[in-house]
């Protein structure tokens, strides 16, 4: 029964993921895909022996192989296309990366293949060989430096998981439901119509119902996964936030022209310079609380400030102050890069049309910074994602009580401290996913919405 | 942001009376070098100062230097790490340049699977395959060698991309030029090419000694011998609680952690925010 809905799933995301390629009709579209993606769904199950599909195994399990099977026909099917549609621009226009038609050298065949060797190897032998057996190891008991494995299929990805099956298939379904029709709603409407306002105002609704969805979905018990999503969610949220309204406020603020600018400028940047775990030591000085500044100024005034590493709320907020203030150079420098491309004849427009400061600022300035907002998005996403365990390992190591252990940190305890590599692993994984999905999110904003204004 | 006019050169819109710009601007500065000026004040000073919250500088300094430099071994964490970066960032520079001169100057097929092979690396950081990584080159008898800090590093798609951006802008009559004279790829790349790449080449040096100096997770797990160990992770000794906490060292190493990528993004400064404004264009 699992390993039929299986091949469905597979088929019918293989059928979606093929919907774009260009050169055939629709019905051979779907056909094709459906074809791929059952295709990648059975070589999947039979190469695992179809071990989420069998009856000893716990309903969740069977939930996530299906899962797993629409996902591979996904990926196979929409890598097909994907590579279908460069592979013909590649044979028509030259051929990526040759944006130059003359002054190519005609030397051997093998002239570019041994400039490109060397970064080719490491990347194959660092990069993609180590993601692969991230994914192998996930579905096995494997502790570190024994040579032993015990293959136990998903049962590291499900023990994460709620056990209530229902939940796992209803409501990544209503998630999906909601952000297709806000998206649809919205591509409807028509320009300039209340409608549309509506739509683009509950677009980011979407996320939040992804982002519920998961949290119901991921296990509340010791062994789940909902604390350490609250806590990344928390930490990588406040973070980002901080980091970026902080960042165009110091820019904007270091756009002005006013002598000795350079000066403050490398003042400004300078902590782009300083690690992360630095920045945790910096932080652990100030919060301190037997030593620290932050202590003793509360002292003066009569208060006892308590101690961070006991308190969640101020736990997590040394280390979102801490990672804020490590990125804070990083996203000012791209912000007065991204003020340069402002236009100017249109800030001179909205001035002569009596606009505010706050107008201008909000109506010319921002929109043009749409891009470089989006791209640091990502990159703070993923400095907040990664980047954030050296600070964590110097002001908190995660305490109280694993309140500020994040993705990254606890997939370090799981699988180093713990020895427990394939727990871990499926950890990754789950990381692993979330990074897809955000550079996947990233290619199609790039593609669709951030278009107006300078550059992109 | 009050007080702003229109000023009438270009780019100076948000001219207006200067002093107040100065004072948020010193303010800002003032905040953002918090932390590190209480750190260079903590340096300075011994744990009673510390817990008297003396604020003017002791006379520990010389002291604290003493305990870190010598007494912790900074200087060997210290070499270690600069090794390691200058490493990456020169292994980084050389490949990419030798990746972007293949896919601009050569015509080659699967030309474009090599470019997705490497496009598609950008979403696979290694801080997510780090413990199959951590598996894989304990394997090779790696651990606690220069060898496993900088190889698996080497390569770099960011860098590729940006040469190869770089240079597919450079006009092409250069390429054909040094055809006719005869010269070789890989004269072509040192004699033309890389002279007219500093600014690209300053702003990815920067960025690459930055990550390799502040490299943290991967030493943690590879490197355990101290001797062999870098500076990012060397610093834990100064922290260790049981041993007794001295705060003037541990700030006085956090501080001297961060001179060597600090003097990198001073000297280099200039090609890397112009390095910057240019791919913010693109």
């Amino acid at each position: 029964m699992s390993a039929l809905l299986a091949l469905l799933a597979g088929a019918g995301a293989g059928a979606y993921g093929f919907r774009t390629a260009r050169r055939l009709s629709p019905a051979r579209r779907y056909l094709v895909g459906a074809l791929l993606g059952t295709v990648g769904a059975v070589v999947v199950s039979v190469l695992t022996g179809g071990c989420a599909y069998s009856p000893e195994v716990d309903a969740a399990q069977h939930v996530l192989g299906i899962a797993v099977a629409g996902g591979i026909g996904l990926a196979v099917a929409s890598g097909t296309s994907v590579v279908l549609a460069s592979a013909k621009g590649g044979r028509d226009a030259g051929s990526i990366g040759s944006d130059i038609r003359t002054g190519t050298y005609r030397l051997g065949w093998w002239w570019p293949w041994a400039l490109l060797l060397p970064t080719i190897v490491i990347l194959v032998v660092f990069l993609y060989i180590p993601a692969v057996q991230t994914f192998t190891l996930s579905t096995k008991l494997v502790r570190l430096g024994a040579p032993r494995q015990i293959e136990v299929c998903l049962a590291n990805f499900s023990e994460l998981l709620t056990p209530n099956p229902w939940i796992l298939v209803i409501l990544p379904l209503v998630a999906v439901g909601v952000m297709w029709g806000l998206a649809l709603w919205k591509r409807q409407a028509r320009l300039g119509s209340m409608s549309l306002t509506a739509a683009t105002a509950l677009q980011p609704f979407g996320i939040v119902v992804l982002l519920l969805a998961l949290y119901y979905m991921f296990n509340g018990g010791p062994r789940g996964y909902r604390g350490i999503y609250v806590n990344t969610l928390v930490v990588s949220a406040g973070t980002v936030a901080g980091g970026m309204i902080l960042g165009l406020a110091v820019a904007y603020l270091a756009f002005q022209k006013v002598r000795g600018m350079t000066v403050y400028r490398t003042l400004l940047i300078w902590p782009y310079a300083v690690s992360p775990p630095v920045a945790g030591i910096l932080f652990f000085m100030m919060f301190d609380p037997t030593a620290g500044i932050i202590q003793h100024l509360f002292e003066l005034v009569g208060i006892t400030f308590p101690n961070y590493r006991e308190d969640v709320f101020l736990a997590r907020f040394a280390v979102i102050a801490a990672s804020t203030w490590k990125i804070l150079g990083y996203n000012v420098l791209f912000y007065l890069a991204g003020l340069q491309n402002v236009p100017g004849d249109q800030i001179e427009a909205s001035v002569l049309d009596g606009a505010s400061a706050w107008q201008r600022f909000r109506y010319v300035v921002m929109p043009s910074l749409a891009p470089i907002t989006f791209f640091l998005l990502i990159t703070n996403l993923t400095y907040a994602f990664f980047e954030v365990y050296g600070t964590i390992d110097y002001l908190t190591r995660g305490a109280p009580a694993g309140k500020t252990s994040v993705a990254i940190y606890e997939i370090i305890r799981v699988g180093v401290e713990n020895r427990d590599i394939g727990r871990g692993a499926a950890q990754s994984v789950l990381l692993f996913l979330a990074v897809i999905g955000l550079t996947v999110w990233q290619f199609k904003q790039s593609e669709s919405r951030i278009t107006y204004g300078g550059g992109g | 942001m009050t007080g702003l006019a229109v000023g009438v050169r270009k780019k100076t819109w948000f001219r207006g009376r200067s002093w107040p710009v100065h004072g948020a601007l010193i303010l800002t500065t003032f905040m953002i070098g918090f932390p590190l000026a209480y750190a260079a004040l903590i340096a300075t000073q011994s744990n009673p100062d510390v817990f008297a919250f003396q604020l003017t500088p002791g006379d520990s300094l010389a002291q604290n230097f003493q305990d870190v430099w010598f007494g912790r071994d900074l200087g060997r964490y210290m070499w270690n790490s600069t090794v390691q970066s200058v490493l990456i960032t020169v292994a980084k520079t050389v490949l990419s340049l030798a990746a972007g001169l293949a896919f601009v100057y050569f015509r080659f097929k699967a030309k474009w699977i090599v470019f997705f092979f490497v496009l598609i690396t950008l979403m696979m950081p290694t801080e997510v395959m780090i413990l199959a990584l951590f598996r894989l080159v304990s394997a090779f008898d790696w651990k606690d060698t220069m060898a496993a800090l900088v190889v698996p590093f080497a390569a770099s798609a960011t860098g590729a991309f940006l040469f190869r951006q770089h240079f597919a802008n450079l006009p092409n009559d250069l390429a054909e030029a040094s055809q006719v004279d005869g010269a070789s790829p890989l004269q072509f790349l040192t004699k033309v090419l890389i002279p007219l790449s500093w600014n690209t080449i300053g702003a990815l040096a920067v960025i690459q000694f930055v990550y390799g100096w502040n490299m943290y997770l991967w030493p943690v797990l590879i490197i355990s011998k101290q001797e062999a160990q870098v500076i990012q992770v060397g610093l834990q000794n100064l922290q260790g609680i049981d041993v007794g906490l001295t705060y003037g060292p541990l700030m006085l190493a956090a501080l001297l952690a961060s001179i060597p990528p600090t003097i990198v993004f001073i000297l280099l400064q200039k090609p890397f925010m112009s390095g910057f404004s240019i791919t913010a264009d693109k």
